[in-house]
């Protein structure tokens, strides 16, 4: 895999099948489905045994359709090497899609979900056309003129998104039995989840995932190894939109309603941010940097609670101002992480399994 | 057609575009010499009015103390800025140093919110006459003074880089960093003084906008115009900067009246230069002034 870069001394691949597989031993193999089936167990303990676990799971759910437009992203900035300051607006367009379809044309929500990530897909494709020929930060503006354009389309187009009073999403269904509780609705995530990290880790291992990492890594020896560069420009656009817009239509069917208000700015960032904290480039550490991102204000919670009347709350006024609080907390993160540790989480826990293999050993 | 109103929304643009203009150039200045996409200069414009509102309201004191006093503030803070965070991130990817910023930024604006709230605050009575009469029209003496700044900001620029040492370092450092180094130029001076220059000219237009409009975490919305004006004249152009943003702002106020007269689509004010900006990045993404960067490998 593309993350490989970090390996201990004797773990040697000698063949082209070992190097490319997505799991680099049978151990974490047999740790990833363990978690997978962990998790399906868990809706079961909430609702059978005394364990409360509502709020747990909708943190889950969070993670889950968050972590689903980050890896898109993912896909796009840490693979491709295209920069992106408009991912909200791309998740926001596959939020609204998806009941767009169910509402107007009778799609049921089952189809309406991926239907609306290739509807997220065209709307990228488009923007990203723009991209084929720019790079660098004339991309990050290109796209920052997205994200307002598409903001604004939003609030405009009453047809599609409902204008400013938003429109409703029905809850998701199969053969009649409807996913509206946050227990059942988490193994609709859950299946996205699985099914998407796998399509991409598996995109990493073809010729076209190679590619994208040759078109980051050097675009111009990448276009005399005889890669299109325009394709998979565009193409890494259209992919991290369909991302973008499965992760947006789970948003809309778990919430049950979409408001233009939502997909700002601020939210492209925290996008950003998902991947930074992860690791760039790193399919794992996308789903790290999403938890870190959905638990941070959870943590910033429970700080501002502990510290809840003594004086540095009084002279700060944390409670009242949290929603501020959050937002440093995220760029302070972000801008600590690129400053320290640019490689991500993803790196840190290399790095410390690397450690726990060989030790007490370390050489 | 509504002459009155398109001469109105013409002089609003040349003096809204002024400002663009400004804080375009202080974009460019920083591109230039330390190749950093600046996402915080909004943030700087919003830092500079907050800081002086603050001096004004708060200590009392006279206008142009309280001016000068934040134009101190913001030389520090530029320079504190550009060490802390930015000097550390030197060699590294463009996409991180650009990330850095859009920290910083919404770092700043969230501080700001924290720190002053969000409710837009007037400044105090700066102008003993409310408006004069120029050829005829009813001008406000904010913005007649507003648009005098800003072209002796231009000015002060176009003399700061002609005629002093320390301009013509930095054009040699946007030029080549290791020549400029060998001919005995400090580097991190150049760098740190790009910083400060843009912080407090930033500042500046920030103090005219919030004497105009009063002071609220809008202000900082600046910061993203400028990049329609930025790209439309040239990354690195500053003549291109100023000259953008009088375009950008004539030119969302004619989308304004456009729209106000005919479409009735609303909004276009805000949306019209990204809609410019994509065009531009279609066609000639290198601007009116900008160099064309040629690759060597």
């Amino acid at each position: 895999m593309a993350g490989a870069a970090f390996r201990p001394a004797g773990d040697y691949r000698s063949s082209y099948a070992a190097d490319t597989r997505i799991f680099d031993t049978a151990a974490g193999r047999w740790w990833c489905l363990g978690a997978v089936a962990a998790l399906c167990l868990l809706p079961v303990v909430s609702e059978t045994t005394g364990f409360d676990l509502k709020y747990e799971l909708s943190l889950l759910i969070q993670i889950g359709y968050l972590g689903i437009a980050a890896l898109g992203l993912n896909i796009l900035v840490g693979f491709t090497g295209q920069i992106s300051i408009g991912h909200a607006a791309f998740f926001g367009f596959g939020a609204f899609a998806s009941p767009f379809l169910n509402n107007n044309f009778g799609i049921p929500v089952f189809f309406a979900v991926p239907l609306a990530g290739v509807m997220a897909t065209a709307a990228g494709m488009l923007f990203g056309i723009p991209a084929a020929r720019l790079k660098g930060l004339y991309l990050a503006i290109a796209t920052l003129a997205a994200q307002f354009i598409l903001q604004d389309f939003f609030g405009r187009a009453d047809w599609f998104s409902g204008g400013t009073h938003g429109a409703p999403a029905a809850p998701f269904t199969v053969f009649g039995v409807a996913f509206d509780t946050d227990a059942s609705f988490f193994y609709v995530v859950l299946a996205w989840v699985v099914l998407l990290y796998l399509a991409a880790a598996n995109l990493m291992r073809t010729r076209d995932g190679r590619a994208l990492v040759a078109v980051r890594d050097h675009y111009l020896s990448a276009e005399m190894m005889g890669i299109n560069l325009t394709k998979y420009r565009t193409m890494s656009f259209g992919i991290s939109a369909f991302y973008a817009g499965i992760g947006g239509a789970l948003y809309a069917h778990y919430l049950g309603f979409v408001s233009v208000e939502g997909f700002t700015i601020l939210f492209s960032i925290q996008f950003l941010g998902m991947i930074i904290i992860g690791g760039l480039g790193s399919i794992m550490g996308t789903l790290m940097g999403t938890a870190f991102m959905v638990l941070l204000p959870e943590v910033m919670d429970g700080l501002t609670g502990t510290l809840a009347g003594t004086r540095i709350d009084l002279a700060l006024g944390l409670k009242e101002n949290l929603a501020y609080l959050r937002e440093v907390a995220i760029g302070v993160t972000i801008i600590l992480f690129l400053v320290f540790e640019p490689d991500g989480l993803a790196h840190r826990w290399r790095q410390i399994k690397a450690y726990w293999k060989l030790y007490p050993f370390s050489y | 057609m509504d002459w009155a109103l398109l001469l109105q929304l013409v002089v609003n643009g040349l003096i809204v575009g002024a400002l663009y203009g400004v804080v375009a150039m202080c974009f460019v200045l920083i591109y230039k010499a330390s190749q950093v996409v600046n996402f915080a200069q909004g943030e700087f414009v919003l830092i500079g009015a907050w800081v002086c509102w603050f001096f004004l309201t708060k200590y009392q004191i006279p206008f142009v103390w309280g001016f000068l006093l934040t134009l101190a503030f913001m030389v520090a803070f530029g320079v504190l800025v550009q060490i802390v965070v930015l000097r550390p991130m030197i060699g590294e990817p463009v996409i991180s140093v650009i990330m850095v910023t859009i920290g910083l930024s919404i770092v700043f604006q969230a501080t700001m919110k924290w720190a002053f709230g969000v409710f837009a605050q007037p400044f105090p009575p700066i102008f003993a006459q409310e408006s004069v009469t120029v050829l005829g029209l009813e001008v406000r003496t904010v913005y007649l003074v507003s648009l005098f700044v800003s072209l002796g900001i231009m000015g002060g620029f176009a003399y700061f880089f002609k005629a002093t040492r320390m301009g013509l370092a930095m054009r040699a450092t946007a030029f080549d960093q290791q020549v400029a180094q060998s001919l005995g130029i400090s580097i991190r001076t150049v760098f740190a003084m790009a910083w400060a220059i843009s912080a407090a000219v930033s500042a500046v237009a920030g103090v005219v906008v919030g004497v105009v409009n009063g002071v609220s975490s809008a202000l900082s919305f600046i910061g993203i115009k400028v990049f329609p004006a930025v790209i439309l004249g040239g990354l690195d152009s500053i003549v291109g900067g100023v000259l953008g943003g009088v375009i950008i702002g004539l030119l969302e106020n004619l989308a304004h009246f456009v729209d106000s007269q005919w479409l009735h689509w609303g909004n276009m004010i805000e949306i019209a230069p990204f809609w410019v900006l994509i065009v531009i990045l279609m066609i000639k993404p290198y601007g009116l002034f900008g160099t064309r960067d040629i690759e060597r490998v």
